[in-house]
């Protein structure tokens, strides 16, 4: 009899309460996700589509740009393969220290991306194990593309072998495993992608910060930032948050296309 | 020994062991090689450095604070998304994972731009007297968002598995809502929160790019010390980078093992019989 004088009481209550935390929750995340990415454009515009366009079309973004996607380009592929066979490993035979390999696998996600970048210094630096044998005939990886690409090789390691394990360890139909196991390969390629394009911290340690040489585009954002050309770096920046966004619709569609095939997923970390 | 019929073990063993072992582990070895190499002095001079541990402190205690304010938020976000529906809620739900797709340095000035004196949020935030932008604030608010995702992503589908019956069931037997909230599915959602909070707690202690630009890295104040890692490799201090790296791998390493006992008992108290 409590109970039920109590509940009639408090159903209005209760309607409130939903409301108040639908509010709550949607007023939080448009101020606390969506405003960053409105005002990469609005900082990018603030002096008008001219000067936007002047920026990009300077010759240090054009080559940051080209250096983006020659980095990109070459990591995303050997992690396709390596994700690949990892994959093909670890869900089609049995073999010990199998466990550790997994561990190991996902060692990138769990490292810092400024010690991601270090641990390629201490190996090919001027004062690192290599660096002697590499000076003396000449090659160059630290403070050159050869660096940007093995640090970017490192943070993306994980993203294609972990889309594909879960998926290929399901014992699915096997009419459609084949498109299950596209989708998996499609949404990992995606994430690795983002990653590699976007990716500052382990980049920033091994680049040197060469303009027009070892300048990625997000090296690029932050050496304008720091020289006070705010439109600048804004609109290198937002051709960064156009890709973020790209990622996001197509990952989005890849979820809805793929829904069983991706549905209780870890999610991926950076 | 599932089905050696297979062609490839021998292909993708060797592929998979030689590209793994150039790629992460002969790196890594080079990091502890270097980290050995520091003299005892090295070792000394960071235990013993007010800024290093100032650093640290900001580094590991900024994270907990800000993954802990993840999982208030997350909860409350993945409850919304999952249980309300409302115009817009795929979109929403797509949006989740833009500190994911957004690159850091991105995140980072942005952020900046925004909580400033003179940004959006800033504007505002100095009229009721708070300072984020150039502060430890700052430091926690690049964190949180770095992390967020995480708690909201590791909720979603466990609480789109839970079944209502529980609920009404402990609502039927008296239970008001509160009750029901802390003693059925606080219990039934801590592991998977606990998964979330950890992942958030294990990015933002490392997390760089985002951070550096609002923090205004003041030593002793906003300092993290994956920025101290970057300054003693610019003055060629390869012996302590390296022993600052190994020190933060070593948090970082300690901080899952109790989070992962932590999830166990947890998990352990959402089985016993309600």
């Amino acid at each position: 009899m409590n109970a039920i004088v109590m509940r009639r009481a408090s159903a209005w209550p209760q309607r409130t309460m939903r409301a108040a935390l639908l509010l709550v929750a949607v007023a939080f995340l448009v101020v606390f996700l969506l405003f960053p990415l409105a005002v990469v454009f609005a900082e990018a515009l603030r002096q008008g589509v001219a000067a936007f366009l002047a920026s990009i079309a300077q010759p240090e973004a054009r080559s940051s740009i080209l250096l983006t996607l020659l980095v990109a380009g070459i990591a995303v592929p050997l992690n396709l393969v390596f994700g690949v066979s990892a994959a093909w490993l670890m869900t089609r035979f049995q073999f010990r220290g199998k466990a550790l390999l997994g561990t190991i696998i996902d060692i990138p996600f769990s490292v810092s991306p400024v010690i991601s970048g270090l641990i390629y210094v201490l190996l090919f630096g001027a004062q690192g194990w290599f660096g002697p044998w590499l000076d003396a005939h000449g090659i160059k990886v630290i403070f050159a593309v050869p660096g940007l690409v093995l640090a970017t090789v490192f943070v993306t390691l994980p993203f294609v072998a972990r889309e594909l394990i879960p998926l290929m360890q399901s014992q699915g139909g096997e009419e459609d495993e084949a498109a299950r196991v596209l989708g998996a390969l499609l949404y990992g390629v995606l994430l690795c992608n983002a990653r590699a394009m976007g990716e500052f911290g382990a980049v920033s340690v091994v680049s040197g910060h060469i303009r027009g040489l070892t300048t990625t585009m997000p090296l690029e954002v932050e050496m304008r930032y720091n020289e006070y050309d705010y439109v600048g770096a804004f609109a290198v920046a937002s051709l960064l948050a156009l890709l973020a966004l790209f990622t996001l619709a197509i990952k989005s569609l890849l979820e809805w296309r793929y829904a069983d095939a991706l549905a209780a997923h870890a999610p991926g970390g950076h | 020994m599932r089905r050696r019929v297979l062609p490839g073990f021998g292909l993708s063993l060797g592929l998979t062991l030689s590209y793994l072992g150039l790629i992460v582990l002969l790196p890594l070895a080079a990091l502890a090689w270097k980290a050995s190499d520091a003299g005892a002095g090295t070792w000394l001079h960071l235990f013993s450095s007010a800024r290093v541990i100032a650093a640290l402190r900001l580094s590991f205690g900024g994270a907990l604070i800000a993954a802990l304010l993840d999982a208030l938020a997350g909860l409350l976000v993945a409850w919304v998304l999952v249980r309300y529906r409302f115009p817009g809620r795929r979109l929403l739900d797509a949006f989740i994972d833009l500190p994911f797709a957004m690159p850091t340095a991105v995140a980072g000035i942005a952020l900046t731009a925004l909580y400033a004196p003179n940004g959006w949020l800033g504007g505002w935030l100095a009229l009721a007297g708070i300072r984020v932008a150039y502060a430890p604030q700052g430091v926690l608010v690049a964190m949180a968002f770095v992390g967020f995702p995480f708690v909201v992503r590791t909720l979603q589908p466990v609480l789109e598995n839970l079944d209502r019956e529980i609920e009404e069931a402990a609502e039927s037997l008296g239970a008001r809502r509160w009750q029901t909230f802390t003693r059925v599915l606080l219990p039934t959602l801590a592991p998977a929160l606990l998964t979330g909070f950890a992942l958030a707690l294990a990015r933002a202690a490392g997390e760089y790019g985002s951070v550096i630009f609002i923090a205004g890295n003041i030593p002793m104040r906003s300092e993290i010390a994956p920025l101290l890692i970057v300054q003693k490799l610019e003055q060629f201090d390869y012996a302590g980078a390296a022993a600052l790296a190994v020190i933060m791998l070593g948090f970082s390493f300690v901080l899952l093992i109790l989070i992962s006992h932590l999830q166990r008992w947890s998990g352990r108290w959402a089985e016993l019989p309600a």
